[in-house]
């Protein structure tokens, strides 16, 4: 597949970039942070999202969606990077979406329409600590007589304070630290044993601590193969993690071109500081990085489009990629605009904060080039 | 040329009868089935292993010439050259499909030349009708091998300093002066050369692209030793040398703007260094077989993540090369392109020699005997530091970045 998006997705990249710089740039979300938002993130906001059918793109026309594919989601996922818009969209969208479009059984995708029509949000219960580890799950899913009994702990679960429905990744057998014998749940959040504390992250968006204190479910609630829950959850984090690429692209992008307007207009020893060849050769370096870490990033949605075989080297090429560009992007934005790019007034702190959240969210750069060398087979 | 063994499916003069993309694909993948020599189908160990052409070509083998002298045949040495100067006639999809089927088998590339990348275009494009007639020919069947005279003692990055002059003596120009880092000019049969014409013009103004036989009165070449061990350039000295005023590509003193664009062409030919010498094996296949694995995962961790670090900064690299094509073939391209290839391929090949002594460590470093293939490597990994000096250093491609994408200034 050329790597070039086609007239629709040009489109969409348009006026996603154009709607979200006009109703939910920077400052929408320093307001959030300000006012200290119960949700964090704007219903309003998440309606016209809802009106132009975003909640649905990657969800079939039967279930009210728009089944624009990955290339699609994953130019608005970049233009929300540019303008660090807090939606339901990465959680509910991309992540629940994909978990409930490739596994769930009919009665689970009958949730899809709710999910096109933006009033069912989801979570991805996945990690029980603070590093990226699918395998490491020592929350258990006991069988009982009429379903299981869940125990546990899981942490920063994205958008875990608003979700309705959270998937959750337990073990059903074996011990942890072994990726077999995992099953992924769907539990209602307002469910009696289900304890849920928000976090407010760095990035003034928001994580949740869950805990699990003997959670019946029943049977009907397993989303997927019974003990088949790590492979289905790895294609669903390759798809958020594919998204969060594109974000960081995103974010990486409006750093660079913010810092390269302040070196043509700031001014010290009577000339703009871009004429100094020290700060030139580091932001050509730079763009030279975000040309490459464009590619990348299209290869991998066109990849997971086409469920292309190599598509879980290629999102760990993108993550591990984009995020090593996105740290120098956002370091070297900060240094080139010296004092006032400290200071809080400027956007450049939102974007340095979520740059890392992202990166850190399943998986960072070296985590993604140790699986990179494992799927390579060394 | 022996005409029996390779039988065209169409008449060359008439270029390729295809309906179909998929017909033109079956014909070109039976042809190769038929004309390319097995041992023509295997990757380039490296960059000595090709076939430049020349009056004084020694082939390598047998297999070498029949393969350069059936694919000249059909004008396959230059796809994309216009049928009526012996090139291929190939539009750029026929290209690209030759391209892949070869790819596909492996097929060595049956002719490498500065003829073919770079004057070559640059007469096609700016040269006139009879420059055409006379030069492109050869260069498609391999005859005659081109050198470029560019750089001299003073003149490095700051190429439009050129000191080289050229002087009008009505139907011909003397010129004198000294060339350096020209590439194989010992084994060259033409130089393709920037001289000042105008001495007294701004100094981008007075530079013309000239032609010369080496073999003319007055040219002289010594081989410059690098610190691989290698001498792949030389210093060129131009003494009282007669250029007929019809070798001028462009017109007089219009040399400047067919430099830039034959520089555009370098660049794309040194950033892809890295790709066509990386041969059949990866980085991580060399490793494993060298330093092995436990459980799966290479034996030494740290060297284990700076080869993946380097394989995905491969990856991204090639991609964003693809992409450029893409680009440029859907009328989205930007042009400035080739500068931040240029920058990104060359360091990449540098890091990829660093890594190939952290894998080999000491047998890297050997540099006589048959046990350390005499050294190989060791001047493979010297050489390399040269990719991001040679065609524009890396700090001219970004200069350029920065000045002409960036607008800092």
């Amino acid at each position: 597949m050329a790597l070039i998006l086609n007239e629709e997705q040009r489109m969409l990249k348009e006026s996603a970039d154009g709607f979200l710089r006009e109703v939910a740039p920077v400052e929408a979300l320093r307001k959030l942070r300000d006012e200290r938002d119960a949700d964090g993130f704007s219903r309003a906001l998440w309606q016209q999202m809802t009106d132009m059918g975003w909640p649905g793109i990657l969800i079939p026309e039967q279930y009210g969606g728009l089944a624009f594919g990955h290339v699609g989601m994953g130019q608005i996922s970049e233009a929300c990077g540019r303008t660090l818009t807090a939606s339901p969209l990465f959680a509910s969208a991309v992540l629940g979406a994909s978990a409930l479009v490739l596994a769930g059984g009919e009665q689970q995708q009958a949730l899809l329409p709710k999910i096109s029509a933006g009033e069912l949000l989801l979570a991805l219960a996945v990690d029980e600590g603070p590093r990226h580890d699918p395998s490491a799950v020592a929350m258990t899913a006991q069988k009982t007589s009429s379903g299981y009994l869940l125990n546990g702990e899981k942490q920063f679960v994205v958008d875990g304070h608003s979700a309705q429905i959270l998937i959750v990744c337990a073990r059903t057998h074996g011990a942890g630290g072994s990726s077999a014998g995992l099953t992924l749940f769907l539990v209602d959040a307002a469910a009696s044993g289900v304890h849920i504390e928000r976090v407010i992250m760095a990035d003034s968006r928001n994580s949740a601590m869950v805990r699990f204190k003997d959670v019946a479910v029943d049977r009907e609630a397993i989303l997927g193969d019974l003990h088949g829950g790590f492979a289905l959850q790895r294609q669903v984090l390759d798809i958020g993690n594919a998204h969060l690429a594109a974000e960081l692209l995103g974010i990486a992008l409006e750093v660079f071109e913010r810092t390269v307007k302040y070196l043509q207009e700031r001014k010290q020893f009577g000339v703009t500081i871009g004429s100094f060849q020290g700060l030139q050769h580091r932001a050509a370096h730079l763009f030279s990085e975000l040309q490459q870490a464009r590619s990348v990033v299209l290869r991998a949605l066109q990849g997971l489009q086409e469920s292309h075989p190599d598509s879980a080297r290629q999102v760990s090429i993108a993550k591990a990629k984009v995020s090593a560009v996105a740290q120098l992007a956002t370091n070297e934005a900060i240094q080139m605009h010296g004092g006032i790019g400290m200071t809080d007034e400027l956007d450049l702190g939102f974007f340095i904060k979520r740059a890392r959240v992202a990166e850190q969210l399943y998986g960072d750069q070296r985590y993604h080039l140790r699986r990179f060398a494992e799927l390579s087979g060394y | 040329m022996d005409r029996t063994k390779s039988q065209p499916l169409v008449d060359a003069s008439r270029g390729v009868h295809a309906d179909s993309a998929d017909e033109f694909r079956a014909q070109v993948r039976e042809w190769l089935a038929s004309n390319c020599p097995r041992s023509m189908q295997q990757p380039l160990a490296d960059f000595d292993d090709r076939c430049w052409g020349g009056r004084r070509c020694v082939y390598a083998s047998d297999d070498q010439r029949v393969w350069l002298e059936r694919m000249a045949t059909r004008g396959w040495t230059a796809p994309e050259w216009p049928l009526e100067y012996g090139g291929g006639g190939l539009n750029k999809e026929q290209a690209k499909i030759l391209r892949e089927e070869m790819e596909r088998i492996d097929a060595r590339p049956p002719l490498s030349s500065f003829g073919l990348w770079m004057i070559g275009p640059a007469i096609l494009k700016y040269g006139s009708e009879a420059l055409k007639k006379q030069h492109i020919p050869p260069i498609v069947r391999g005859e005659i091998r081109w050198c470029q005279g560019y750089s001299e003692p003073g003149a490095g990055s700051d190429l439009a300093s050129l000191q080289t002059r050229a002087e009008d003596r009505g139907d011909h120009f003397i010129v004198n002066g000294q060339k350096i880092w020209t590439s194989y000019a010992d084994q060259a049969d033409w130089m393709f050369c920037l001289v000042r014409t105008a001495p007294d013009a701004p100094k981008h103004l007075g530079i013309s692209l000239v032609l010369f036989d080496m073999e003319t009165p007055g040219v002289s070449t010594r081989p410059i030793r690098l610190i691989s061990g290698n001498s792949p350039f030389c210093e060129t000295f131009l003494d009282d040398v007669r250029v007929e005023k019809n070798q001028v590509v462009g017109g007089v003193n219009q040399g400047w703007e067919i430099a830039k664009y034959l520089l555009t062409h370098e660049r794309e030919m040194i950033g892809n260094l890295g790709k066509n010498t990386a041969g059949a094996k990866s980085l991580s296949e060399l490793a494993v077989a060298a330093i092995g694995v436990d459980g799966g995962v290479l034996r030494d961790p740290s060297l284990r993540e700076a080869i993946a670090r380097w394989e995905v900064d491969m990856c991204a690299y090639e991609l964003t090369a693809e992409r450029v094509v893409d680009e440029a073939r859907a009328g989205q391209g930007v042009g400035t392109a080739s500068s931040v290839l240029k920058y990104a391929g060359t360091e990449l090949n540098k890091r990829r020699f660093e890594l190939l002594l952290g894998i080999y460590g000491l047998d890297a470093l050997a540099w006589e005997g048959e046990a350390f293939n005499n050294g190989l490597l060791a001047s493979q990994w010297l050489r390399s530091k040269g990719n991001s000096i040679e065609g524009g250093t890396s700090e001219i491609q970004l200069n350029v970045i920065s000045k002409r994408i960036l607008g800092l200034g």
